[in-house]
C-alpha cells in the first residue's frame, strides 16, 4: 500500500476511534503496531539491538499514542503525529541506554507507515506484575472492563461501585500503567 | 506481554475524546499564572503610585509593549509545541524580534543622551529589584505551564521549557512593571531583558527533566 492510502486509512480509523469506536480504535492500533515494529526493529537492528527491546517500544508508543490522543488534532495529517510520538519514544529510549544517535531525521514521517512488521515478539512487560503494582480498586476496573471484556454497568454491579467510579479507575488505572510502563522498565 | 493483548487492553472500551482540551488547559495555565504573578507583585512591592502620570504611563506602556508581546509569541509557541508532529521552531524563533526592538531602543536612547547621564540611565532605581522580583515572580507562570504542558505531548523538551521560562518571566516582567519605577529604555532592555534570558536558559535545563511522557 502506498504512504497516502495508508494515510487516508490510518486517519480516518483515529477519528472514528477518537468519537468512541473501539473497533476502528483497535483496527488502528494493530495496523500502527505493524508498522511500528518493523520502524523500531528497523533503526535498533543497525546499532545491533535486541528484538525484545522493539517490541518494548512499540508498547510504550502504543500507550503513549493513545494516552495523548487528544493531542492529534483531526484536521492534520496523521503520520507525522505518530511518527512524531515513535521518534520521540526512540529518542527517550536510546538516551536512557546511554546511547546516542544523531541521524534521526524529523522530517522523515513516511519512513514510519513504508514498512509493516506483524512478527510479534513478547515484550519485557509483564501485564500481571504491572496490574499488581496499581491499586486495587484500579486494578479491580481494568480487569474487569479492559481484560474481562464486562461492560460498565456489568463491571458496576459485580464489584459494588457505581458507574461513574468504574471509568474513573479504569482512567486513572490506565494512566498509571502508562506510567509505570514509561517509567519502571523491568531491564 | 505480548502486543495483541496489550492493545486489546487499550482499545476496549474506549470513550469518545473531547477536543480542545490542549489549548484551553494552556489559556488557564497563562490566566493562573499571570494572576498569582500580579498577586504576588501587589502583596510584596505593590503598585506604583504615580503609575499613570506624564512620562511613566509612556514607559509603562513600553514596558507592556516587550512583555506581553514575548508572553505573547512564547504561547503561540507552546500551542505548537504541545502537539506533536507540528513544526514550532520556527515560532520560538520570532521571540527574538521583541528583544531587538527593546535592544535597538536603548541602545538608541543611550548613544542620544548626554554622556553624564548615561549611567543613571542604565542604573535607574531599584534596578537589583528588578533583577530578583522578575524571576521571582515567574515561578507561579512557570508551574502552571508546567502542568498544562504535561497534560499535552511535547516531544522536544528542551525547547518546550525554554519556552515555557521565557513566558514564565515574561508574564513576571508584566507583573512587575506596574511597580517599576525605572524610567528610561536602556533600563528596560537590561533589567527586564536579563531575567527573562536566564529563565529561558532555566527552563530549557528544566524541560527535560520535568516533561517527560
Amino acid at each position: 500500500m502506498d504512504a497516502k492510502a495508508a494515510e487516508r486509512e490510518l486517519r480516518a480509523l483515529m477519528v472514528e476511534g477518537l468519537d468512541g469506536d473501539a473497533a476502528a480504535y483497535k483496527a488502528l492500533l494493530s495496523k500502527l503496531s505493524g508498522h511500528l515494529r518493523a520502524y523500531f526493529r528497523g533503526r535498533l537492528g543497525r546499532m545491533g539491538r535486541s528484538v525484545v527491546e522493539a517490541e518494548d517500544l512499540v508498547q510504550e508508543t502504543l500507550i503513549g499514542l493513545h494516552t495523548r490522543r487528544h493531542t492529534y488534532d483531526p484536521s492534520q495529517p496523521f503520520t507525522p503525529w505518530a511518527y512524531a510520538i515513535a521518534r520521540y519514544k526512540l529518542l527517550d529510549h536510546l538516551r536512557r541506554t546511554k546511547a546516542s544517535i544523531k541521524d534521526l531525521p524529523i522530517e522523515d514521517a513516511e519512513e514510519l507507515i513504508a514498512h509493516d512488521d506483524l512478527s510479534e515478539a513478547e515484550s519485557a512487560f509483564d501485564l500481571q506484575n504491572l496490574l499488581a503494582r496499581i491499586s486495587p480498586k484500579m486494578r479491580q476496573a481494568i480487569q474487569y472492563v479492559k481484560l474481562d471484556g464486562l461492560s460498565v454497568s456489568e463491571a458496576a454491579a459485580r464489584s459494588g461501585m457505581s458507574e461513574s467510579a468504574i471509568k474513573v479507575s479504569v482512567h486513572r488505572g490506565m494512566k498509571a500503567l502508562g506510567l509505570l510502563i514509561s517509567k519502571g522498565r523491568p531491564t | 506481554m505480548k502486543t495483541g493483548q496489550f492493545i486489546d487492553l487499550l482499545s476496549a472500551d474506549v470513550e469518545p475524546v473531547r477536543r480542545g482540551t490542549v489549548g484551553r488547559t494552556l489559556a488557564l495555565a497563562l490566566v493562573i499564572g499571570g494572576a498569582a504573578a500580579l498577586g504576588l507583585m501587589l502583596v510584596t512591592v505593590g503598585l506604583r503610585p504615580d503609575l499613570f502620570e506624564g512620562a511613566s504611563s509612556m514607559l509603562l506602556a513600553v514596558k507592556l509593549l516587550f512583555t506581553v508581546s514575548l508572553a505573547g509569541i512564547g504561547s503561540l509557541f507552546l500551542v505548537a509545541a504541545s502537539y506533536p508532529g507540528r513544526n514550532a521552531r520556527r515560532r520560538l524563533a520570532f521571540t527574538i524580534l521583541p528583544f531587538l526592538v527593546i535592544a535597538s531602543l536603548g541602545l538608541g536612547a543611550t548613544l542620544l543622551a548626554a554622556p553624564m547621564t548615561r549611567h543613571d540611565m542604565v542604573f535607574g532605581p531599584e534596578w537589583l529589584t528588578c533583577l530578583i522580583c522578575i524571576p521571582l515572580f515567574a515561578i507561579a507562570p512557570f508551574a502552571a505551564l508546567v502542568w498544562a504542558l504535561r497534560k499535552a505531548a511535547p516531544t522536544d523538551l528542551r525547547r518546550a521549557g525554554a519556552g515555557a521560562g521565557l513566558v514564565a518571566a515574561a508574564l513576571g516582567a508584566t507583573a512587575y512593571a506596574f511597580h517599576c519605577p525605572g524610567d528610561s529604555l536602556p533600563f528596560i532592555a537590561i533589567w527586564y531583558g536579563l531575567p527573562i534570558v536566564f529563565w529561558t536558559f532555566l527552563g530549557a535545563i528544566l524541560g527535560p527533566r520535568l516533561l517527560r511522557w
